[in-house]
């Protein structure tokens, strides 16, 4: 059963330029949560101050009652080995082939056999498909196999919160769909924590069960999928839609003039919120929740035609 | 404005803290088990497969150059039958820990900034220090232990490879008696010599590698940020060696007194 993740007032600024500043949030125990953002937002450094390869300069970062933002090094080095990490190229490294990548963690720190850690990485080979590619190096694989084979070393310790840091960047639609589906299958099967970083409102709108959104140095909202796809407030329609209309810009925000010019605009209606990827075996995540049911509750009325079957995905995508 | 001149001013000492700071954490490395018996062999050997014909090939004519000088100057004074101790001299004392430190700096070292910096930008560190391991502990230790042992070695080749070099200039160009070069050995030289080259070898090596794998391993903003680093790392290594060549001679020479006769 995955780990909750409490992060309190987080500030980040590399030298006098603010990264983020007072990022609260909690990431549920068990559930998937997406974060997203417009590029340059400073999503991978979130991801990389939650796992401590970076220190913030404000807050904290609760996990099992030890403060990331805080403890001593070798502190750090305990509680990273609850983390899987799937970083943005695979991070394989470049010396070992497949087989010994995502045996590694392994050998380092556990004192299983040979034939044990053979067991372990077959099983997380198949997972992830790459069945009779173990004896390749990573140069010698696609960069959709170099993601399959970092996901695969970061699940081979059985981590209870698993990082995801743009599993789709540099994937094309059908590998991402896989992916995605492989996403919601593991949390299924391992009931862990997971975050994904990502600025593909594909996977936003259909994996996560909540959904963060980083904008302009804060985070915007975050809260149930539902909530952020039903969700009026100008930046987090826009950016789950794809739109130009809205107060996010080509390079930052957009100035108080094209504001104004584009005022009279209509926006285009909310988009209906598509079904939640289910795991392929049908049998429901521990923290699915039905389709609706947070709008229900709240009593605010989707946009209509949501929750149905075969509705087309987010425009533009 | 007073506070950005003051950071610029001081810019240079942190980065000379950091590394102060690195090499002190290297050094903590040294004694973290378990040792990586593989990667220190593995790494020893590589040091030593790109260095070991460049410094071979670097040390006839540094042996050459200095019989040439040193030779032409002891003859003015008409001292020819010393030839042979002063450039067992020049080569063991300087030439051989100079000359190892320039090729440990510029081959291996170079090789290991590139290596880590690589590394670094393909988040393979990062994702070393998320599970759990510790990279400078898995991978600069050995690195480090490696550039000291064949920096010692290589000493020892240039050693006999500049003598010999000399040797042969001596004899063959400047009609020196082979008797004469030979005999005179250890009329000035005496053991110390050796024993300083050979520490003034493992310094350097230690340096080299520190420095390198400190670069390497702070390198940042793509391919070009791990040119920069490999850059830095042999610039900043040979200011350095130079700068303790002189010191650890200084000390050598007031402590160690010159033979006599």
């Amino acid at each position: 059963m995955g780990v909750e993740i409490e992060v309190n007032d987080l500030t980040k600024s590399f030298g006098k330029q603010l990264i983020w500043g007072d990022v609260s949030l909690t990431i549920p125990a068990g559930e998937i949560c997406v974060m997203l953002g417009p590029s340059g937002t400073g999503k991978s450094v979130f991801l990389k101050t939650l796992i401590g390869l970076l220190k913030p300069d404000r807050g904290s970062i609760i996990i099992e009652g030890t403060d990331i933002a805080s403890c001593s090094e070798r502190e750090l080095y305990e509680i990273r080995k609850l983390f899987g990490v799937l970083f943005q190229d695979g991070a394989m490294f470049g010396s070992m082939n497949l087989y010994d990548n995502i045996a590694f963690p392994l050998r380092e720190h556990t004192k299983k056999s040979e034939s044990e850690i053979r067991a372990i990485v077959m099983e997380k080979l198949d997972i992830t498909g790459l069945i009779g590619t173990e004896h390749k190096l990573p140069g010698e694989i696609s960069g959709g196999m170099r993601k399959r084979a970092g996901l695969a070393r970061a699940l081979v310790l059985d981590p209870e919160i698993v990082l995801f840091d743009e599993p789709d960047s540099g994937l094309d639609p059908v590998r991402t769909s896989f992916l995605n589906q492989l996403i919601v299958d593991l949390n299924a099967q391992i009931d862990a924590t997971f975050l994904i970083v990502t600025h593909d409102i594909n996977t936003a709108r259909t994996v996560p069960d909540n959904i963060g959104l980083l904008y302009h140095k804060h985070l915007a909202m975050f809260g149930p999928r539902e909530m952020l796809l039903s969700s009026e407030e100008p930046v987090v329609r826009q950016f789950l839609n794809a739109q130009k209309i809205g107060p996010i810009g080509m390079s930052e925000e957009k100035d108080a003039d094209e504001l104004a010019a584009e005022s009279d605009q209509e926006l285009p209606p909310l988009p209906p919120i598509p079904m939640q990827l289910e795991p392929s075996n049908g049998i429901a995540r521990r923290s699915q929740r039905e389709p609706g049911a947070w709008c229900r509750e709240q009593g605010i009325t989707p946009p209509p035609g949501s929750f149905e079957d075969n509705i087309s995905m987010a425009p533009g995508a | 404005m007073a506070s950005s001149t003051a950071t610029r001013v001081l810019a240079p000492v942190g980065a000379a803290g950091n590394l102060f700071a690195f090499a002190l954490d290297v050094g903590r490395g040294l004694f973290r088990r378990p040792f990586q018996l593989r990667e220190f062999i593995q790494q020893a050997w590589f040091i030593a497969s790109v260095t070991i014909i460049p410094t071979a090939l670097v040390a006839i004519p540094f042996g050459a150059v200095i019989a040439l000088q040193v030779g032409g100057l002891i003859k003015q004074f008409g001292a020819q039958s010393f030839t042979g101790s002063a450039s067992v001299l020049a080569v063991v004392q300087q030439a051989a820990p100079i000359g190892t430190a320039l090729l440990i700096a510029g081959a291996g070292g170079s090789a290991i900034a590139a290596d880590l910096g690589a590394r670094k930008i393909r988040e393979e560190l990062d994702a070393m220090m998320v599970l759990g391991i510790d990279p400078i502990q898995r991978l600069v230790v050995p690195r480090v232990l490696a550039a000291m042992l064949v920096a010692v070695f290589l000493n020892g080749l240039v050693s006999v490879v500049g003598v010999a070099g000399g040797y042969v200039f001596n004899v063959g160009l400047q009609g020196g008696t082979p008797g004469a070069y030979i005999a005179s050995f250890t009329a000035l030289a005496q053991l110390p010599d050796l024993w300083v080259g050979l520490l003034k070898a493992l310094i350097f090596g230690m340096i080299a590698a520190i420095v390198a794998a400190y670069k390497g391993m702070n390198a940042n903003g793509g391919p070009k940020g791990v040119g920069d680093a490999v850059n830095e790392s042999v610039v900043i290594t040979f200011v350095l060696l130079f700068i303790v060549n002189f010191v650890l001679s200084a000390i050598y020479l007031q402590v160690v007194p010159p033979k006599t006769g």
